[in-house]
């Protein structure tokens, strides 16, 4: 693992028990003491995770708006102060670059926050995209470090360290002047998890005080720290997408079942022509959520009809809190109604399974 | 990790415990340590026929599916159900929670695999 970097908490991690990978490039803890566990803790009680490889790309001057407005399918001019977004950023043909968060600092200051797999890539297509724009940008990615406490005691732990009223911060805000253990931070009521919590960004020399200041008071309340696994399991489980599996280069929002972040009827943004043409002639293909007695489902599995193939699972568990085979799938829109019998190809078997709501999990946002 | 002595043990990190004719096969304690939370085993078939390092069944994690490979080729002649109603019995004790029950084919095979000693040190190299 010589060649591949290390997050500020790398140490924390490994005193911690944590199980390191390779992910994206970085050294990050699968799980610590159990994946099952770790989701289970911030369902009920709360989880901290380092997402410090993250990437954050900061726009900045007089054309920053009509920048970001340009290069995201959301509506970026809903937004008011320290309000933040959830969009994607599209090619010409509507396939996805990113995912990101589009935190609004104000009108002449953006702060986009996209995927550790993607950052070089998006600063290139950022970049590209940002000629004829009175914009500068800069990528913070390498010097800011970032934590996720997510669950239902999030705010009450996180609000034993910071010097604010957590409580002000809504749902999709941000703080940016947070003390936390002398630490200048921002706060942001955000996460990946289908729970309430908060993202809490510092640079990397003051992260791990960070960090140790939430477990010090965290842990007797039932915080744990928690790893990649388990933030996959609670992204699937709340529907949320992750680039490479539900939204791709070659997978449009629409198709993701995410045209709710896309906003049409906006004046022009990069892939709007390709997506509006995908929806007035109807889409081919579209993501569901389905459910299988027997067989567990796994990404990149083949979904069948008969001998026929028609589509592919973008991601699939034995549902940690459901108890349940569950998948999400891309597959040929002729399938996808609702209570559809499908097949899943699990190994050398097929398996029956039952198109149902992505909604597996009710969110527990606090709006 | 946990190793016992007087089992076989192949570099797919299964065990082999020898009982008269027959011999039950499982996975080592480094396997479900890798592995994780286990969360479904699929057994194969009593009276399946299966050749010594053909897949036998699978072992899934929360993360992932693993092929188990039969260490000798043999006869299933039971499997532990016990693996159905909970497979996280493996996690809590690898050996005592075995696969299969199989009746060897030809017990020289078993030569070919690694004694405890053997296995540890390869573990070692493994980790």
């Amino acid at each position: 693992m010589d060649s591949v970097k290390k997050t500020a908490l790398y140490d924390a991690h490994v005193a911690l028990g944590g199980k390191v990978i390779d992910f994206a490039g970085w050294a990050l803890p699968v799980q610590y003491e159990g994946i099952l566990e770790e989701h289970a803790a911030v369902r009920n009680a709360a989880g901290i995770f380092d997402v410090s490889h993250m990437g954050e790309v900061e726009v900045k001057g007089p054309g920053a708006f009509d920048f970001v407005q340009n290069l995201v399918t959301n509506d970026v001019s809903t937004l008011e102060d320290n309000q933040i977004l959830y969009g994607m950023m599209c090619y010409e043909n509507g396939g996805v670059v990113d995912d990101l968060l589009v935190y609004k600092f104000d009108q002449e200051f953006f702060y986009l926050v996209i995927n550790a797999s993607n950052v070089d890539k998006d600063f290139a297509w950022m970049q590209e995209q940002s000629k004829g724009f009175d914009v500068e940008l800069n990528n913070v990615s390498p010097e800011v470090s970032e934590v996720a406490i997510q669950g239902p005691l999030a705010q009450d732990i996180l609000q034993k360290v910071v010097d604010v009223d957590l409580s002000e911060i809504k749902f999709f805000y941000c703080n940016r002047n947070v003390t936390i253990e002398g630490a200048k931070c921002l706060v942001s009521r955000t996460g990946y998890t289908g729970e309430d919590g908060f993202e809490v960004y510092t640079d990397n020399a003051s992260i791990e005080k960070v960090w140790n200041a939430l477990m010090a008071v965290g842990t007797p309340m039932g915080l744990s720290p928690a790893g990649l696994g388990c933030r996959d399991t609670l992204r699937f489980e709340a529907a949320l997408p992750l680039y490479g599996n539900e939204i791709d280069a070659d997978i449009t929002p629409l198709e993701a079942g995410l045209g709710f972040f896309v906003k049409l009827g906006k004046e022009n943004f990069i892939g709007k022509d390709a997506l509006v043409a995908q929806k007035a002639n109807g889409l081919p293909r579209k993501t569901v959520g389905f459910e299988m007695a027997k067989g567990i489902p796994r990404h990149g599995y083949e979904v069948v009809s008969g001998d026929e193939v028609i589509g592919v699972v973008t991601t699939g568990y034995m549902s940690p809190t459901l108890g349940k085979n569950i998948g999400m799938a891309l597959i040929d829109s002729k399938y996808g109604e609702m209570g559809s019998e499908i097949g899943i190809r699990v190994r050398k078997n097929v398996y029956p399974a039952t198109v149902v709501s992505r909604r597996f999990y009710q969110k527990n946002y606090k709006k | 990790m946990k190793i016992v002595n007087g089992l076989y043990y192949t570099q797919d990190h299964e065990w082999v415990k020898l009982e008269g004719n027959a011999a039950l096969v499982g996975i080592t304690d480094f396997a479900a340590h890798a592995l994780g939370s286990i969360v479904f085993v699929e057994l194969p078939e009593v009276d399946a026929e299966i050749e010594a390092e053909e897949n036998f069944g699978t072992i899934e994690s929360v993360k992932a599916a693993s092929d188990m490979l039969m260490p000798v080729t043999g006869k299933v002649i039971a499997v532990n159900e016990d693996l159905e109603n909970d497979p996280s019995l493996v996690n809590s004790d690898p050996y005592e929670n075995w696969i299969c029950k199989i009746e060897i084919a030809n017990k020289a095979d078993l030569d070919e695999l690694m004694n405890a000693e053997e296995y540890e040190a390869f573990c070692k190299e493994e980790a």
